[in-house]
């Protein structure tokens, strides 16, 4: 069953009460949550993922609410919890859906250290996966959600999980996560794109998120294998430019991008090393998304 | 029982558990901060590979971190050593690192952020001064803390490393001087014996190092973690208990060290909760139903499923127990006095 068989009355039902168990790629989430806005963004956006039955086994347990208080009748917020426990402060009311992706990648980042988890979209084309690690605000979700839209299949657009035993790049596909000016971009580049309400004021400015297509959704237990490793950074105006990378310096870039690194010692300095090797390292400069999205397709062709 | 503790008792059961069972499991082990522990007990009867792959995952991610974690405490104690060599003090290591280095089985999947020394009180001047050149800095500033933990607390106030930012905690005695029960720690420090490979590195005896452990948890006003405790002392008594001799010599140890109370209370609940093996005698002497009341609850691994509608009571009472234990009454509400006003003033901003 995914969440698209559910009514909307079936939906919230189940988020009020047991909570809904959703699978995004190897893992299972049960989340709970009375508010309105969270059973829309979850039956707008993860319409085509599994719901689990509530026999199995789920990995985290989160809940969005109000906090309890005066303040709810005044200026309403909104509250993530992991197991009873709120590990943020809360955000302002009209931030549930926002505070649920951020605290979903939280979960994921903090406690899945069977695999080196790097702070990188990934994407893939013909069993390769392409790597993107940047610092936030150089158009690396940009640059994916264009992409996803031009043939690629979404991986993950914050979180690469790489195996250590496999090398492999691990699907987690959700929701694509936009800022400010991308949200624009991408409603022009792929007008077919589903897109949330945009949440304005945010620690991150305005925010949106992007459905993922369906084919990422099925396909989410096939992992890939890395091939490129792209560090992007937009520019307006500029001619899409690729520059090879050394090895060295991607493979810095790889460990400082990396949330758990730390944990991994020799395996994981193994794990990247091995990552480098078969990966081809570019830096890229672009100022538009649809001649990026042609260059990567000649670079997929050509490997 | 919780499926938690029953896990701990017997991990061999779990081999047979359901995918619900396992995220009860799961979850309440994450709470208690013993998912590495128990990574570390299926590993040892050889189960690990056996159970469902869901679970198994959260298991073998607790465990990643597990080496990396052991080199960077035997790094830290290595700097240590080097700081303090010029002092020529004996550095005595305490809980988590000194299980490690002697290599117990309580160091197993048991993670710790901070290195506990104990050293001579008529030497921590000297040996504050060789920290402060090997790079640690002290971290409470405020003049209360600092007045706090100098005058009435058995260790100085939490150091950090400035480049490294590991932190140790530098000890003189195992229970406040200001408390009522007053171990002496002239005894600790010769009763010490050396690491056995590592010249210059001593442990307290096993006798201390149980009375050691019974006082932290049981003097101690934080529960939340109390489980991890418990599961420490009854591996502690476990080992060393296989030892005949060892029954009696630490219940002596006990008596002179005045530490009667905790012991009696370490081994009361160890047996009743995790099933340690220990000798019907020592545990004959009669129980406060109103401690049992309180400890039982306290001692569940901290998460709802565990609780119930007295556990924050129960929780709270044991706090204002371990603050009356630990300091006379007046200094007890000045102390709180304080707390309780400085929480005003740190809540004041964010209540706008």
């Amino acid at each position: 069953m995914i969440v698209g068989d559910l009514t909307d009355e079936a939906l919230a039902r189940l988020l009020s009460g047991p909570g809904l168990r959703l699978r995004t790629g190897p893992l299972v989430t049960r989340i709970s949550s009375p508010l309105a806005d969270i059973a829309r963004g979850i039956a707008l956006l993860y319409r085509d993922h599994e719901v689990q039955p509530a026999e199995g086994f789920a990995d985290f347990h989160v809940r969005i609410d109000r906090p309890a208080g005066l303040r709810r009748w005044l200026k309403p917020q909104v509250q993530f919890q992991f197991d009873g426990w709120p590990p943020f402060y809360p955000l302002p009311g009209d931030q549930g859906f926002p505070i649920l992706e951020w605290g979903l990648n939280w979960c994921v980042s903090t406690s899945c250290h069977q695999y080196l988890i790097v702070h990188a979209a990934v994407v893939e084309r013909g069993g390769r996966a392409l790597i993107l690690p940047a610092p936030p605000g150089s158009g690396k979700s940009t640059l994916c959600a264009g992409l996803i839209h031009r043939g690629w299949r979404l991986l993950s657009d914050e979180l690469t999980l790489l195996d250590p035993s496999s090398g492999q790049a691990v699907p987690l596909p959700r929701p694509v996560s936009l800022k400010n000016a991308s949200i624009e971009v991408i409603h022009r580049f792929a007008p077919e794109a589903v897109l949330s309400p945009t949440v304005h004021d945010t620690l991150k400015g305005s925010v949106a998120h992007l459905k993922p297509p369906v084919e990422s959704v099925n396909r989410a237990l096939e992992p890939a294998r890395p091939r490129w490793i792209v560090m992007p950074r937009y520019q307006a105006g500029v001619e899409p430019r690729l520059s090879r990378l050394p090895k060295g310096r991607a493979f810095m870039q790889l460990v400082d991008s990396a949330f758990n690194y730390h944990l991994h010692g020799a395996q994981g300095f193994e794990l990247i090393a091995r990552t480098i090797d078969a990966c081809d390292c570019h830096e890229f400069v672009y100022g538009d998304l649809e001649q990026a999205a042609t260059l990567f397709a000649g670079l997929a062709a050509e490997a | 029982m919780t499926p938690l503790v029953a896990a701990l008792r017997d991990p061999r059961a779990l081999a047979s558990w359901t995918p619900s069972q396992w995220e009860m499991l799961v979850r309440q082990a994450r709470s208690a901060d013993l998912i590495s522990r128990l990574a570390a007990l299926l590993e040892d009867c050889g189960l690990l590979q056996e159970i469902p792959a869901a679970p198994r995952a959260h298991l073998l991610a607790a465990r990643v971190g597990r080496h990396a974690h052991e080199e960077a405490v035997r790094r830290e104690v290595a700097q240590l050593r080097k700081a303090l060599a010029p002092t020529g003090v004996e550095i005595i290591l305490l809980k988590g690192a000194a299980y490690l280095f002697a290599g117990l089985p309580a160091a197993r999947g048991r993670l710790f952020s901070d290195v506990d020394i104990l050293v001579p009180r008529a030497a921590l001047s000297e040996v504050e001064a060789a920290l402060m050149l090997g790079g640690w800095a002290t971290t409470h500033h405020d003049p209360y803390d600092q007045r706090y933990y100098r005058e009435w607390m058995h260790e100085l106030p939490p150091l950090r490393h400035v480049t490294r930012q590991t932190v140790l905690d530098v000890h003189h005695a195992i229970v406040p001087p200001t408390a009522r029960l007053k171990p002496d720690s002239a005894k600790l420090l010769a009763a010490a014996r050396p690491l056995p490979g590592h010249p210059g590195l001593k442990m307290l005896s096993p006798a201390d190092m149980v009375l050691h452990s019974a006082a932290h948890l049981f003097l101690n006003e934080e529960l939340s973690h109390g489980l991890r405790d418990l599961v420490d002392l009854d591996s502690l008594l476990r080992h060393f208990g296989a030892d005949e001799a060892f029954w009696p010599a630490l219940h002596a140890r006990a008596l002179g060290m005045h530490l009667e109370s905790p012991l009696r209370y370490a081994l009361r609940y160890t047996h009743r909760i995790l099933e340690t093996p220990v000798p019907m005698h020592l545990l004959a002497a009669p129980a406060s139903p109103v401690m049992d009341a309180l400890y039982l609850r306290a001692l569940q691994p901290d998460h709802p499923s565990a609780a119930d509608a007295f556990t924050p009571l129960a929780r709270w009472l044991l706090y204002m127990r371990a603050h009356w234990m630990r300091m006379p009454p007046g200094r007890l509400a000045y102390h709180l006095a304080v707390k309780a006003l400085r929480k005003r003033e740190e809540a004041a901003p964010a209540g706008r």
